[in-house]
């Protein structure tokens, strides 16, 4: 059937809105009630988390599990098993939720299904053991919306994420999806629904913060019969997968964003240029594609109005710097993933040399609800300058690691202590990475900055697409910088002098201030390169290179110099700057260190003492693996 | 790994990759995906042949195939493993993990142990940041890695053939 | 015109220039010289690298957050630049050393010390040392043809040769390979060049601003020939030389030197001085048979005629077409280059006539040409494996021989060729410019056709710089249409019309380089100024105007060739001697 009218569309959301209403919020069971088919309930849902993170759990083997068992008691009729896009709660997957009464079952295994089944599902008793438990009060929490990690979040590009089937453009539909697109498309000019996105404040999600409605207004003055769009999924910033999991578990907001923009532009075609190493979600968009063009959402004269609109998918190949929209537009036309200097701006010259939006994954999702809800709606949220929300991927030392969406404006304290659940294992904080391997590391005295493009700016991070990295105190802020360097010398593109040597060199310096050979010198060397690199590189990713260095330099000045003066490691994460020592009071003298020592640098009698020599040491770290009795330790 | 000479049906099924393409150099980065989904890798003789099928010179094509990390001009192992070096996974000790697999395996990254076996590549996030540090092996992801378990986990009977 | 002005100040100047300006040619304008590396932009024809990748040209625009690059900026109403603020000094500074760091510092012994564009950057920007010791450095084999030379760790990536190769001649021998710190410029899979497309053109060689690329050199080779007095050694120059070698000893672009190189050349010890000339008034002689054949029998109704008929004086075009057009190979004209046709006249009609057999004679050649190198070692050129031209050595060896040999070059008096193969007509000079090969062979050919005298001898609309010119002539009530191209990607467009059947040409000239052998890989180095290529077409164009002769069937040392040796044009003997055939590669 293909939809070509909007009482279409509204037909298949009325159709599909009785699958989706146990799952909005005012049919829930609220407190402390449990469903359960004895206990009375019609009809129960239970939703397992499909994205990778609960994937690589087995969650697929959980619902299998399930599945099976409500067949082997033959409720098969009454109970849904639906697999979702991510929860954000990834610390604690895989997740199960049961609906109505919205029980958020966590760490679940393939194991643990038959008796969620059993006792939930049809006895309708809750299964206390696999209920997540605050940290704080030590007490069980069954409702996600009582949980500190929920508690703060706004869900708006995360919003059918983990609430929907993503491999089913009904549910999306029953969500209010494609209404956008058809609202724009009857009763909208381009010229309006661009304005509606520029007064909504939207700017790009990929890290710059460009307004989104300026940028359409550019391509749509450019004057040509073929123009672009173009969705940036290139999501390279490692340790960062928001986009990914927008693309997982809500694939078809991109699409429908996409196609308003090719109506408010005058763009027939649309590109997805996306990470190859994500099969998970190219299969989600190409299922939510397939769907889309059977129901006329996509293709020829969508709903009637003579506007035709088509995307197809282009793979990257493993290129960070591919991010960058002009290496991006290279990459799809088949060519090295070199950045070329702007302008010519794509929105003039891009893809083929036609004009070509390009807009990243997050910007997409947010695009539908605009529409929906309107642009005011969507600029009382945030600050003056940042309107919305932002996803982080929040990972590193902190409790509750996962996917999260916050209101603009709120601080890194409230994300890290009360989202984030605060440092893991007790230790103590020392650092938040935002913007990937173009930010910063911010410290203690960021914390109560508010997260916005401005702010993160001037404290000398950046907002970049959303990584988010906690460190504590095991973590060597120097080593931090190299590890970042490293990447940035592996990915770039190796046009520019800058960046192709400069990178190199600085990364040359920090090896040697990890080893312990680094000088005062070093230090200005290293600054002196990085302002230049940041002043004279080519493209965005070049310009942003030095920013982890920079951002350490400054903030962790002293533990720079530590390396440099006194060669010392505080995290001891710098090996070379360590001594193995054997503790004498553990030491019981079974030899297995010495005998296994490659070079021959541990000397003692048998049920004798044993003594490392520091000289011959190359702190390979084998007699600390091999001693049973940890008697040897880093000083 | 070039004295592999190439079957003519494997060179059949890259020219049928690029028609299907129209033979479009624009399609350069899906057709070598392609190719290399179907054979494994991208030996010179392929990319020499998709060059003339585009009819550009081989220099285009190799030059794309030396920019982008994920294709490879090798063979990889039966058992293809690659540990996350992304941040959440650096910062949670990957390296340690991966150290572990070189020392086990006595390979470097990138390279493949003598009997085919495992071959090994290191990736930038594989999306399950809260099982960090992660490895996969043949796709199948391994969370909480303790390097100390990494040999357990590669002398399994999964991978023994 | 003026509301397309824009003005702006440069270091305080103001600067009124046209729209769509960079600021690199503003600053020109009032006289700041913007360091470049990478930028290479020969005005006039379509060859624009700007890759603005080195960052020398970096320069502070007042507003704007970063330093931006002269080179591919344009400039804007109201701009303030600043080219020389520290803070842009330190920048510039900062990448020099950068490039530095990953450069060998063996200077001394480079092939383009003296003339890298690197080394007089370091020394305008007084580098005095470079940082960073012990870091790593690119470490590559060095790559040697019969005519090129790569050592890509000289290469300091600024792509020209890229361009070059990719976009002007459409081989693709050489592309960026790799990413980061391990990019380079090289052949597909690690192969060296000689194993490639290569048509040895040596317009990588003209543009790179480093010693990574340079041509194979022959002058020691030479040397020792010259002192050996068993041999004798005869010297052919083509026309193009002639035009250029001056500016290597400090005349302007555009000064003819013909009298001083000859004299130059007999004082390094060259036994006779002849010139390649000679050789292209044969070649028009043959090669304009050659095409009144073709036509007339096409005229006829022969439809298996092959036409357009295609030059074939140039070796890197010839290295083209059997590359890449190897089911074409029957439309080129059969006859050799000028450089072969004077090896095989040499080492056999000349040689007879001094008794002398050819192992005793070494026929070296001067060339404007890095593919002569290549040519002169086909097999197709060589009897009993002695070959027609022994080498060639390009118009900067010659330069540099003439420095080694503490000639007092601008002291010389001039000298004239020695007879008979050093006899040549104003047709044959203008070989080395772009078009004119095919204006040589259009005064000969119409005369011979028609049996008329031309009124006017300059066919001046196959004159010029036009990528592609075209041109028609009347031949007894016949129109010939004919071609003129210069670079390889101009003739493939070309080819691919013949292939396609839609070519309405008789004749096209190729010319692989810009301008035609003035351009050409073995000249002195323009470093990106094409306006001296365009200087060099013009003494060219004025030798030919001065001479008494200008049409190749007048000269009369041609006519003797063919009433003692050859008999006529395309005779069994001529083509034995003065024609070759082509190989699918």
């Amino acid at each position: 059937m293909k939809v070509q009218s909007i009482e279409d569309l509204k037909k298949i959301k009325e159709e599909s809105a009785s699958s989706l209403k146990l799952r909005e919020e005012g049919f829930q069971v609220s407190g402390e009630e449990t469903c359960g088919l004895e206990k009375g309930t019609e009809h129960i849902q239970v939703l397992t988390c499909g994205g990778t993170g609960c994937k690589a759990s087995e969650s697929a083997a959980i619902a299998g599990n399930m599945i099976a068992c409500l067949k082997e008691f033959g409720v098969v009729d009454k109970v849904d098993v639906i697999t979702t896009g991510c929860f954000g709660f990834c610390e604690k997957g895989p997740i199960v939720k049961i609906l109505p009464d919205n029980t958020f079952y966590t760490k679940v295994k393939p194991e643990d299904a038959a008796e969620i089944i059993k006792e939930h599902v049809i006895g309708g008793r809750r299964v206390e053991r696999l209920l997540y438990v605050d940290p704080e009060t030590n007490a069980s929490v069954s409702d996600s919306k009582h949980m500190n990690f929920y508690r703060k979040q706004v869900r708006i590009a995360l919003r059918n994420c983990g609430l929907i089937d993503p491999e089913n453009i009904r549910e999306y539909i029953a969500r209010d999806g494609y209404s956008a697109l058809a609202d724009c498309l009857l009763g909208k000019t381009p010229a309006e629904v661009i304005d509606i996105v520029k007064r909504s404040g939207l700017r790009g999600r990929g890290g710059a913060g460009f307004p989104t409605g300026n940028k359409w207004e550019f391509a749509s003055k450019s004057v040509s019969d073929i123009k672009y769009v173009v969705c940036n999924a290139d999501e390279g910033d490692p340790g960062a997968f928001m986009d990914r999991s927008i693309m997982e578990g809500d694939p078809n907001s991109i699409l429908e964003a996409m196609a308003i923009c090719g109506y408010a532009i005058g763009a027939k075609y649309g590109l997805i240029y996306v990470r190859a190493e994500y099969p998970l979600a190219i299969h989600r968009l190409q299922t939510a594609l397939t769907q889309a063009r059977e129901l006329g959402l996509l293709g020829d004269n969508i709903l009637g109005t003579g506007f035709s609109f088509d995307i197809t998918i282009r793979y990257g190949a493993g290129a960070f710097v591919c991010g960058e929209e002009t290496a991006l537009i290279h990459s799809m036309e088949g060519k090295r993933g070199e950045p070329t200097l702007k302008p010519p701006f794509p929105a003039v010259e891009g893809y083929r040399k036609y004009p070509t939006n390009v807009n990243n994954v997050e910007t997409w999702a947010n695009i539908p609800v605009i529409f929906q809800k309107g642009p005011e709606w969507f600029a009382s949220i945030g600050t003056e300058k940042s309107k919305g929300t932002k996803v982080f991927a929040l990972a590193g030392k902190i409790n509750n690691v996962g996917l999260i969406e916050v209101p603009m404006g709120t601080t890194l304290r409230e994300v890290i202590y009360e989202i984030g659940g605060g440092i893991k294992d007790g230790k103590q904080f020392k650092a938040v990475q935002t913007g990937g391997p173009s930010g910063g590391c911010l410290t203690e005295k960021h914390l109560d900055i508010p997260i916005d493009y401005e702010s993160l700016t001037a404290a000398g991070s950046m907002m970049g697409s959303g990584g988010m990295i906690v460190m504590d105190e095991d973590n060597c802020m120097v080593q931090v910088a190299r590890f970042y360097l490293g990447f940035i010398v592996e990915e770039s593109c190796g046009k520019c002098s800058p960046c192709r040597i400069g990178n190199k060199r600085m990364l040359e310096i920090l090896d040697r201030i990890v080893a312990g050979k680094g000088t005062v010198e070093d230090l200005d060397t290293l600054e002196n390169l990085a302002k230049v690199i940041k002043d004279t590189a080519l493209c965005g990713l070049g310009q942003t290179s030095p920013n982890p260095v920079l951002s350490t330099l400054a903030n962790f000045r002293d533990e720079y110099m530590e390396h440099v003066v006194e060669k010392k490691c505080r995290a001891k994460q710098c090996t070379s700057m360590l001594d193995y020592v054997i503790d004498p009071d553990k030491c019981i003298g079974c030899h297995l260190c010495a005998k296994n020592c490659p070079v021959g640098a541990i000397t003692g009698e048998l049920k004798g003492k044993h003594v490392i020599d520091p000289a011959k040491c190359i702190k390979c770290g084998t007699c600390m693996g091999n001693c049973r009795l940890k008697a040897i330790t880093l000083k | 790994m070039e004295n592999n000479k190439i079957s003519c049906e494997a060179l059949a099924k890259v020219k049928a990759i690029c028609s299907a393409h129209n033979n479009d150099a624009g399609e350069l980065i899906n057709i070598l995906h392609e190719t290399q989904n179907t054979l494994g890798y991208l030996p010179h003789e392929v990319q020499s042949l998709v060059a003339e099928c585009l009819g550009v010179p081989a220099t285009r094509v190799n030059g794309v195939v030396s920019f982008y990390a994920f294709f490879t001009e090798k063979p990889k192992g039966k058992h293809p493993i690659s540990v996350c070096l992304g941040t959440a996974c650096y910062v949670r000790g990957s390296e340690k993990v991966l150290d572990e697999v070189k020392k086990v395996l006595g390979i470097e990254v990138g390279e493949t142990t003598p009997d085919g076996r495992f071959s090994l590549d290191c990736l930038r996030c594989v999306g399950a940041c809260g099982l960090a540090p992660v490895m996969t092996i043949d796709g199948k992801v391994y969370g909480n890695v303790d390097p100390k378990n990494v040999k357990k986990i590669l002398e399994s009977d999964e991978y023994k053939d | 015109m003026e509301q397309n002005k824009i003005n702006l100040t440069i270091d305080n100047i103001p600067v009124s220039v046209e729209k769509g300006t960079t600021i690199l040619d503003a600053a020109k304008a009032c006289g700041i010289e913007i360091p470049t590396l990478c930028h290479l932009n020969l005005k006039g024809t379509c060859v624009n690298n700007r890759p603005a990748s080195c960052r020398m040209c970096v320069v502070e625009v007042a507003g704007r957050r970063n330093l931006a690059p002269a080179c591919a900026t344009t400039v804007m109403e109201g701009m303030e630049v600043r080219t020389s603020s520290m803070r842009v000094i330190n920048a510039r500074k900062t990448i020099l050393e950068l490039i530095l760091s990953n450069h060998p510092h063996d200077c001394l012994t480079c092939g383009k010390s003296g003339n890298c564009e690197l080394q007089d950057l370091a020394r305008k920007l007084n580098v005095k040392e470079v940082p960073y010791d012990g870091g790593e450095v690119s470490c590559y084999a060095v790559d040697k043809t019969v005519s090129i030379v790569r050592d890509m760790n000289k290469c300091i990536l600024c792509r020209r040769c890229e361009t070059m190769c990719n976009e002007y001649q459409s081989v693709g021998a050489i592309g960026s390979m790799n990413r980061g710190f391990d990019t380079t410029v090289a052949p597909a899979f690690g192969k060296n060049l000689a194993d490639t497309d290569c048509t040895y053109c040596g317009q990588c060689v003209a543009v790179c601003p480093v010693g990574a690329l340079t041509e194979v050199d022959n002058t020691s080779r030479l040397l020792k020939d010259l002192a050996d007095p068993e041999k004798i050694v005869v010297v052919q120059t083509a026309p193009a030389v002639r035009a250029a070698l001056g500016e290597e000893f400090g005349y302007p672009a555009g000064t003819s030197v013909t009298g001083k190189m000859v004299a130059a050349l007999r004082q390094l010890g060259f036994k006779y001085v002849f010139d390649t000339d000679f050789a292209a008034d044969l070649t028009i002689m043959e090669e304009g048979s050659e095409l009144l054949g073709r036509l007339g029998a096409y005229l006829e109704g022969d439809k298996s005629v092959k036409l357009p008929i295609l030059t074939s004086c140039c070796p890197a075009w010839v290295n083209f077409f059997e590359h890449q057009f190897p089911d074409m190979l029957n439309y080129p004209s059969t006859a050799r280059s000028p450089q072969q046709m004077f090896g095989s006249i040499a080492k056999t009609y000349w040689a007879e006539k001094i008794g002398a057999p050819r192992e005793k004679i070494v026929v070296v050649s001067i060339m404007p040409c890095l593919a002569k190198k290549f040519e002169c070692e086909r097999d197709e050129f060589k009897t009993n494996g002695n070959p027609d031209v022994d080498y060639s050595l390009s118009t900067r060896e010659l330069a540099s021989l003439i420095k080694e040999a503490n000639i007092d070059f601008k002291a010389l008096q001039d000298a004239d060729f020695d007879a008979p193969l050093g006899e040549s007509t104003g047709a044959a000079v203008i070989f080395g410019a772009t078009g004119g090969v095919m204006e040589a062979a259009l005064r000969t050919a119409y005369e011979l056709y028609t049996g008329k005298t031309l009124a006017k001898v300059d066919f001046t609309a196959v004159r010029g710089f036009e990528g592609v010119r075209e041109a028609s002539v009347n031949l007894n009530g016949t129109t010939v249409k004919v071609a003129v191209a210069y670079g390889l990607a101009n003739a493939r467009r070309l080819m691919e019309d013949i292939k396609a059947g839609r070519s309405e040409y008789h004749a096209i000239e190729v010319m692989a380089c810009p301008g035609g052998c003035i351009g050409g890989g073995g000249q002195p180095l323009h470093h990106g100024d094409f306006d001296i290529v365009k200087a060099r077409s013009k003494a060219l164009y004025g030798e030919d105007a001065a001479k008494p002769v200008r049409k190749s069937h007048e000269n009369p040392y041609i006519q003797k060739l063919y009433e003692e040796y050859l008999g006529k044009p395309l005779s069994e003997k001529a083509h034995a001697l003065l024609h070759t055939h082509y190989f699918a590669k």
